[in-house]
Formats: C-alpha cells, sequence, structure tokens
C-alpha cells in the first residue's frame, strides 16, 4: 500500500525545496542581499541622513537587518505565494502527503533557512565596516527578528491569499519601498513630526526600532515588540479567514 | 471488480447554480473510467470532490472507503492527482521537482523510470515556464504517478501531447490499471475513451446520463454518436 513519508522528512524536504527554489531566483537575490547590501554601505559612507549621535554603521546595520526580514517574510513570500496560488500549486501540494499544514510548515522553515543567510551576509559586510553591536542585545535582537518575521509572514499570506498575483507582484515592492523610509531604514525619532507616530505603529518602525534599541544599547524593546505581536496578531487572523487556496 | 471509487447522490451547490444535482456512478480497481461531458457538466466539481478539493453540499464521494474532505497524509498518498492546469512550480526544472515530489512518499516509483518513460529527458534543463503544454503535461503525469498511487484522477492527460507522446502516455496508463490501481480520466477525447477506457461516465448538467461499461454505454454505435445523442440539447 502507497504511504507517505515520516511528517518532519516531508516538510524538511518542501523547506530545503523552497529555499534552493528562494535562493535560486534572481530577482528574490536582488531584494533580499543586493539592494539589503547597497542600503548598508551606502547609509554609513554618506553623511546624509543625519541619524542622531552614534556611529552611523551602529544605527544603519540593525535597520538592514529589519530589511532582510520585510524582504524575505513579506515581499519574496507575498509574491512567491500568490504566484503558488495562481498556478494551482498550493492546490496540488494540499491533495499531497505534504498537505496545506506542512507545505506552510515548510515555508516558515525556508524563510528562517534565507534570512539565516541574509544576516550571515549581511552582519559579515556590516563588521567589515566597522560595526560593534551591543552583545547583551543579541537575544533581543533575535527576539525581534522572529516577531518581524511572524508580523510579515502574516501581512504576506494576507496580500497571497486574497488578491490576485499581478496585484500582489506590484503592492508588495511597493509597500516595501514605502516601509523603508517609514521606520525600516531610517530610525523613528529623525522622521519628519508628521509621520513619526504612524511609522512607530507599523510593523516597519516597530521592527526597526526593536532591533535598533536591541543591539545599540542592549535594550528589551516590549513596546516595539507589542506592536509587531498586534500585527501579526491581525495579520494572521485575518489570513487564516480570508486565505483562498484555490486559483 | 473492487469498488474504490463511490459517487452517491453527490450535490454541490454555488449560490443559485447547481453544478453536481445527484450524480451517482462508482470505479474499480484495475479497470481505467473517463468521465466525459460537455463544459459545465459537473464533472470537475464531482472530480475535485474525490480529491477532497471540495465539500459535498449532500450525498457523499468516498474514495478507498475514506471520505477525501480533510482525509490524512495517509490517505492523501494513495491517491494521485494529474490537474488540467499543471499545478506545478512554474520556476522549478522537471527532475530535481519530481525528486522533491518523490520524497514526500515512503516508497515512490523511480524517477528515472518516469523520466525515461515520459520523455521528459528531452526538456530536463527547461524550467516548467517555459514548457509547451505538451511538455507539462507529461510532468504533472509523472507527478501524479511519482507516488504508486492506488487511485489516480487525471484531467485531460493527453491534451496537446503529438500522437506519439499520446500512445505512449495511453500505455503507461493501461500499465498503471493492470498492475491494480484505479485510474479516473476526465477528457474530451472520444478518441482517448475509446482507446483507453474499460468504464466510462457520462454527465451532464450535474446529473450522470449514463454509466457503464464502455461497450454498453456506446450500444452498437460509436461513442461520438452515443455521447451526442445523450447530451445534444446541452450546448
Amino acid at each position: 500500500m502507497s504511504a507517505p513519508a515520516p511528517a518532519p522528512t516531508r516538510i524538511l524536504a518542501q523547506a530545503r525545496f523552497e529555499t534552493l527554489t528562494l535562493l535560486r531566483n534572481g530577482e528574490q537575490l536582488l531584494v533580499s542581499i543586493i539592494l539589503p547590501a547597497m542600503a548598508l554601505v551606502g547609509l554609513t559612507l554618506s553623511p546624509y541622513p543625519a541619524l542622531g549621535s552614534h556611529p552611523r554603521i551602529d544605527v544603519v546595520a540593525p535597520g538592514v537587518l529589519a530589511l532582510a526580514v520585510a524582504s524575505t517574510a513579506f515581499t519574496g513570500q507575498a509574491i512567491s505565494t500568490a504566484f503558488d496560488r495562481r498556478y494551482g500549486v498550493l492546490r496540488m501540494y494540499g491533495v499531497s502527503p505534504l498537505g496545506r499544514g506542512g507545505l506552510l510548515l515548510g515555508k516558515a522553515i525556508a524563510v528562517l533557512c534565507v534570512l539565516l543567510v541574509q544576516v550571515l551576509v549581511l552582519s559579515a559586510i556590516a563588521l567589515a565596516l566597522g560595526w560593534r553591536p551591543a552583545l547583551t542585545g543579541l537575544a533581543p535582537g533575535l527576539v525581534g527578528l522572529l516577531l518581524g518575521v511572524l508580523a510579515f509572514v502574516g501581512l504576506a499570506l494576507l496580500l497571497a491569499g486574497t488578491l490576485r498575483a499581478e496585484a500582489v507582484l506590484a503592492l508588495a515592492n511597493l509597500i516595501w519601498v514605502v516601509l523603508l523610509g517609514l521606520g525600516l531604514l531610517i530610525p523613528v525619532p529623525v522622521l519628519p513630526a508628521a509621520v513619526r507616530g504612524l511609522a512607530g505603529a507599523l510593523p516597519s518602525g516597530a521592527l526597526g526600532e526593536a532591533m535598533r534599541s536591541a543591539l545599540l544599547d542592549g535594550a528589551w524593546p516590549w513596546t516595539a515588540w507589542l506592536v509587531l505581536l498586534a500585527w501579526a496578531a491581525l495579520t494572521w487572523g485575518l489570513a487564516l479567514r480570508l486565505f483562498r487556496w484555490a486559483p | 471488480m473492487r469498488t474504490t471509487v463511490e459517487v452517491q447522490d453527490l450535490r454541490r451547490v454555488f449560490g443559485p447554480t447547481v453544478a453536481v444535482d445527484g450524480a451517482t456512478w462508482h470505479a474499480g480497481a484495475g479497470r481505467i473510467t473517463a468521465v466525459l461531458g460537455p463544459n459545465g457538466a459537473g464533472k470537475s466539481t464531482t472530480i475535485e470532490c474525490l480529491e477532497g478539493l471540495q465539500r459535498p453540499d449532500g450525498g457523499s464521494a468516498r474514495v478507498l472507503g475514506v471520505d477525501p474532505w480533510g482525509a490524512s497524509a495517509e490517505h492523501r498518498a494513495r491517491v494521485g492527482v494529474m490537474f488540467q492546469d499543471g499545478g506545478l512550480p512554474n520556476t522549478a526544472r522537471p527532475v530535481p521537482l519530481l525528486h522533491h515530489l518523490a520524497s514526500l512518499y515512503a516508497a515512490p516509483r523511480p524517477v528515472d523510470e518516469l523520466v525515461s518513460r515520459l520523455g521528459i529527458g528531452d526538456f530536463a534543463r527547461t524550467p516548467l515556464r517555459r514548457m509547451s503544454g505538451g511538455q507539462k503535461q507529461r510532468v504533472g503525469l509523472a507527478a501524479a504517478l511519482v507516488g504508486n498511487p492506488e487511485v489516480v484522477f487525471l484531467d485531460e492527460p493527453t491534451a496537446g501531447l503529438d500522437p506519439h507522446a499520446r500512445l505512449d502516455v495511453w500505455a503507461l496508463i493501461r500499465e498503471v490499471a493492470d498492475a491494480g490501481a484505479t485510474v479516473v480520466v476526465t477528457t474530451h477525447s472520444f478518441d482517448e475513451a475509446d482507446r483507453l477506457a474499460d468504464d466510462v461516465v457520462v454527465m451532464g448538467r450535474g446529473r450522470v446520463l449514463a454509466s457503464g461499461a464502455l461497450a454498453e454505454v456506446r450500444g452498437a454505435r460509436t461513442l461520438e454518436d452515443r455521447y451526442f445523442a445523450l447530451t445534444g440539447d446541452q450546448r
């Protein structure tokens, strides 16, 4: 009788397949590694915009790690999941032994694998540029990174499961660009007063500030974490209700 | 004949539209059943109920004695599905994709054998998005068969194939049935149904208009004539 492979084998096989697919996609590499690396070098070497009293690299590097999360957990996942849905791939995995739960777990592990590669590459460049993160901030930095993944994957699934693939492609890239300037890369306190409140309440500002507070000062930024958790609850709640698996 | 696929008084409604209206038919192990009918006859909805993609509003759909809606991984491993629109990741290359799909099963069919039988080696390095319709069909069929399923649902398995490839695919499908699997083929091709099927189900407006062994349904006429006699007012 035909039988499935054990569940961990199926999920890890899917994670491996999704990770390799993401890392082999040129456009995805541009958004997840090359553009963040360019932002890291450009913002560190340029005197503009003003980033406060800390050494520029110490402010820029945590923001670039936040940007890496948004690139992979949001833009990459929204676009790949939307096209998987459009081409019936979600439906195919749903009737295979992998199932819907296995597919989601596989995708989640793939996001973490790609993020690990991003963090290693971008941190190496930042350290070469003179970044000296607060070592006491590594644990809260990791917490912020994971909460950011949760919130941004929720947002990605909400878009991918409800809109047409072409609309997701356009919207995910547009949102990524807008969020760059709303607290991901540029610290919320140095933004114009009119957008500071908005940026702090968005997942971009919350994640950016969570990473900067942790890696600059070794702080445990509870408020930013709560904002990310609220976004995760909202987007996952809506995605679970509204996500359509069929094309 | 051991009945493995059972559709009993199946009903599926979408708003004001009754897609399947009390359909009853069955398919058995070791046999190929062709499901025919005009567009909108309820074929795809019925098959999607059997695949576990849709939940019936009335009656029942059972595969291997199991209700497919929300069925376990153990059940899904026993059923192979080929979608007409592919359902395969567009950026993937066929051989790594088939190896990946094989890894979801405990005892899959050898990928190299499927690649060779279906002539996939000729375009092994082409990503799916650059393949012709016929090439995608062959990969889709390999994906449906790679888990050594006991029941296989194939939607238009030879659409877009050249005549030689068509014969190869028919031979492979017959071999799968001869090995004991239940094969359910949805098709618009009378030629395919005539040459491949042991049993036929003709659907129209959500109902079963005829079902049974091919020779019984066809009677003294050709399958095409019989089909048009049954569905003539359903254009």
